[in-house]
């Protein structure tokens, strides 16, 4: 028999570190590239500086036909082939493993900085040029026309055509994830609530199931409901705000206007559930905060009855108008093999008819009990990506109310203990944009010797870059709000 | 057509009363934290131990916080071991000084308006430019909700606009990562004197949760003169309005 070149785990599920074998590198290239041949996709990928004291790369395969998830680990020197030749969803893990560490990707096709950490000048990078009569370049932020984040954006244009977006993103920067290490403590919580602020509930969600995971901690259920609850009010806040946003962008001002109220009203309930409208301070490790008595039910079901009816007045609105139909259909299309050879996630990738969802491929927490179907279309536009929020607006508002329904009784939390030393963990969370994947490792302290965070935005921002291909320029903000990814997320 | 008119009937008429009316939030919203230092045991120290920003300094009079560092968490108020230290629903949070936001046994000091010339000015149009540098995009998401129909922020005046050279101001969210500096110095530059600059959160206000990290500035006071501090983590749309309309001396 031969030895084993991957650990199988669980979302969710601590393993000791030393379970995981730790492969020649050139094995390592092989086992990846043909875990994602077979259906796999890189959740995670990075370096860390092993306990042996030489570099360590940690490859986290999710594959969804298994339900599970293969780690495989690696010793790197100052070089090795890279993968994104063979498997392009890599590539931003390559350029974020050479930015970070030094390790240089031989082979890899577009080796650019990635956030710009240190003593680089921030956007300032060699950018693919276009040459050519006719043919011109628009540049756009850091600083853009709306109240949004800051990134850069740069057009290689022949009239209205785009014909290559390259997207230069590092501006939000503020060193979260470096300073998650030594903890847990005492601010390691509100950088998880603020990795990505419109993400709250999911990334606290993903920090605090590492936690518990490997203080072998487990979450009352009443505890689960309610973050079940938690994690779907951010879905259906930010989903009903983009449907708004979208209208807005092809100027049909009555969805817009509606879609910005009714967005505000639930993150009212949110705030009902726990004093403020992102859900800061409701999940913390071992459950939840702030507990629901029968009148808070009864006045968050009401609410949920008014969301539900408002949202389907203002987005059938938007349906039953073919002049702004008209610009969705058929704009910003990501082909369904270019969506799985980049690895999309989340909304992005059900839209082109994937139909990978955390909750149910890797469910976790609530979703083990209550399942919620997974929404998809297939034209991959700007409309499939309007249309897959809106069924799962009305999915998340059913399941919000069968769990306010269904609540167990009991405690909410279940504060957990000091983290068991050299220890991992990888958690999965379908946050509302897509797969939140967090990757926690304890050294012999039980402190965070290493932590990751993988934003859904990290994975989709190039399908972005690729939907504007061929796409006339002024299709841009339409496109962008389709996808509406985090800088923050991204930057860290 | 007639669909359009008929879902406009259904929406209704969402824009709050505020500030006609005081506002309506709900009953678990943190605003400014109270501490009574009547019930502090001696030498106790629990809340400044917990909080994540520091935002509790230990003075000879008692626990001192600083709304400028304060996330709004329930750190404090968890670890407190004699309930000291609780939030009030009070909404309103703006200052004018970085100073008054300490806030000791004497209260919170509001913002002052603009003087005259500068009231006269923007009292009755003020147009923001937005930068967002280095935050998490919770205030800037309830900055933009401060557009929607239900705060109407344009009622009294005030937009945001594309451009710094169309604005009287700057309002500034995150704690200025540095890469990020370069950029906001130069569109507060853009911006035609005389201006205005906001710091909204606090993360613009102190660096936040961000405070003391190599990879950012503490926030925005030390690299440009700010008129406005709107303390939060995000600020509710509600606070950012109350110090606003204050700042323009639209509130009594």
């Amino acid at each position: 028999m031969s030895m084993p070149r991957s650990l199988i785990v669980h979302n969710g599920h601590a393993f000791p570190l030393g379970d995981c074998p730790v492969l020649p590198i050139e094995q390592f290239r092989q086992e990846v590239v043909e875990g994602i041949a077979a259906g796999g996709r890189l959740s995670a990928f990075f370096a860390y500086p092993g306990q042996s004291g030489a570099l360590r790369l940690l490859a986290a395969l999710a594959r969804a036909g298994e339900g599970d998830v293969a780690i495989v680990s690696a010793d790197v020197g100052s070089q090795y082939a890279a993968i994104t030749p063979d498997c392009p969803q890599a590539h931003l893990f390559e350029r974020e493993i050479f930015e970070r560490w030094n390790v240089r990707p031989l082979g890899h096709p577009w080796l650019k900085p990635v956030r710009f950490p240190e003593s680089q000048t921030c956007g300032v990078t060699d950018f693919f040029q276009m040459a050519g009569e006719e043919v011109h370049e628009v540049a756009v932020g850091p600083v853009h026309a709306g109240v949004i984040e800051p990134g850069h954006f740069r057009f290689q244009c022949h009239g209205e055509t785009v014909y290559h977006l390259e997207i230069s993103l590092g501006y939000q920067h503020r060193g979260v994830e470096r300073a998650m290490l030594g903890g847990p403590h005492r601010r390691t919580i509100h950088y998880a609530e603020t990795l990505a602020g419109d993400s709250t509930a999911g990334h606290a969600a993903a920090y605090c199931r590492a936690v518990e995971a490997v203080s072998a901690r487990r979450v009352p259920a009443r505890g689960q409901f309610l973050r079940g609850v938690a994690l779907e009010l951010e879905r259906v806040a930010n989903h009903i705000g983009d449907l708004g946003a979208l209208a807005g962008d092809v100027g049909f001002l009555p969805t817009m206007s509606y879609c910005g109220r009714i967005r505000g009203d639930v993150l009212n309930m949110t705030a009902a559930l726990c004093g403020n409208r992102f859900g800061r301070g409701m999940i913390r490790p071992g459950g939840v905060m702030f507990d629901v008595d029968a009148r808070l039910v009864e006045q968050l079901r009401r609410q949920l009855d008014a969301v539900a009816k408002d949202a389907r007045s203002a987005v059938e609105l938007l349906w039953n108008t073919p002049s702004a139909m008209a610009r969705f259909d058929g704009v910003g299309v990501v082909p369904l093999d270019l969506c799985e050879q980049l690895g999309l996630v989340g909304v992005a990738a059900r839209a082109c008819g994937a139909g990978g969802d955390v909750r149910r491929d890797f469910p976790y927490g609530i979703y083990r009990f209550a399942h919620i179907p997974v929404s998809t279309w297939h034209s991959g536009d700007v409309f499939a990506r309007a249309h897959v929020r809106w069924l799962e607006v009305q999915r998340s508002l059913a399941f919000i109310g069968e769990q306010l329904h269904a609540l167990p009784e009991g405690r909410i939390i279940d504060r957990p203990g000091p983290l068991a030393a050299d220890q991992a963990v990888v958690t999965l969370i379908e946050g509302w944009r897509g797969e939140i994947c967090h990757v926690a490792i304890t050294g012999h302290d039980g402190r965070f010797a290493a932590y990751k965070v993988v934003d859904p935005s990290f994975h989709n921002w190039f399908g972005l870059a690729m939907a504007l291909r061929n796409q006339q320029i002024s299709d841009f903000p339409l496109c962008n709000k389709s996808f509406n990814l985090s800088y923050c997320g991204h930057d860290l | 057509m007639l669909q359009v008119a008929l879902a406009r009937l259904n929406q209704g008429h969402r824009t709050i009363a505020y500030p006609a009316q005081p506002p309506t939030l709900p009953e678990r919203f943190r605003g400014l934290p109270i501490i009574d230092r009547a019930r502090c045991r001696d030498g106790c120290r629990a809340c400044a131990d917990a909080c994540p920003t520091h935002a509790i300094e230990l003075t000879d009079g008692g626990p001192r916080s600083d709304l400028g560092r304060c996330l709004f968490c329930t750190d404090c108020t968890e670890a407190c071991p004699t309930g000291a230290v609780r939030f009030t629903p009070d909404h309103r949070l703006a200052t004018r000084q970085r100073d008054d936001l300490l806030v000791d046994s004497r209260g919170l000091r509001l913002a002052e308006a603009l003087a005259e010339k500068s009231r006269r000015l923007f009292g009755h149009s003020l147009k923001l430019r937005q930068v967002s540098a280095g935050g998490c995009n919770a205030c800037e998401a309830d900055l933009n909700v401060l557009g929607t129909v239900v705060f109407d922020m344009a009622r009294f005046g005030i937009q945001f606009v594309a451009s710094p050279r169309h604005a009287d101001g700057l309002v500034i969210t995150g704690p200025v990562s540095e890469n990020m500096r370069t950029a906001l110095l130069e569109t507060c530059t853009a911006v035609p004197a005389p201006k205005l600059v906001i710091a909204v959160g606090a993360c613009a206000i102190s660096g936040g949760p961000y405070l003391d990290h190599p990879q950012a500035h503490n926030g925005c006071a030390a690299l440009l003169p700010v008129d406005l501090f709107i303390p939060g983590c995000p600020p509710h749309p509600i606070t950012i309005l109350d110090g606003l309309l204050r700042l323009l001396g639209r509130l009594e």
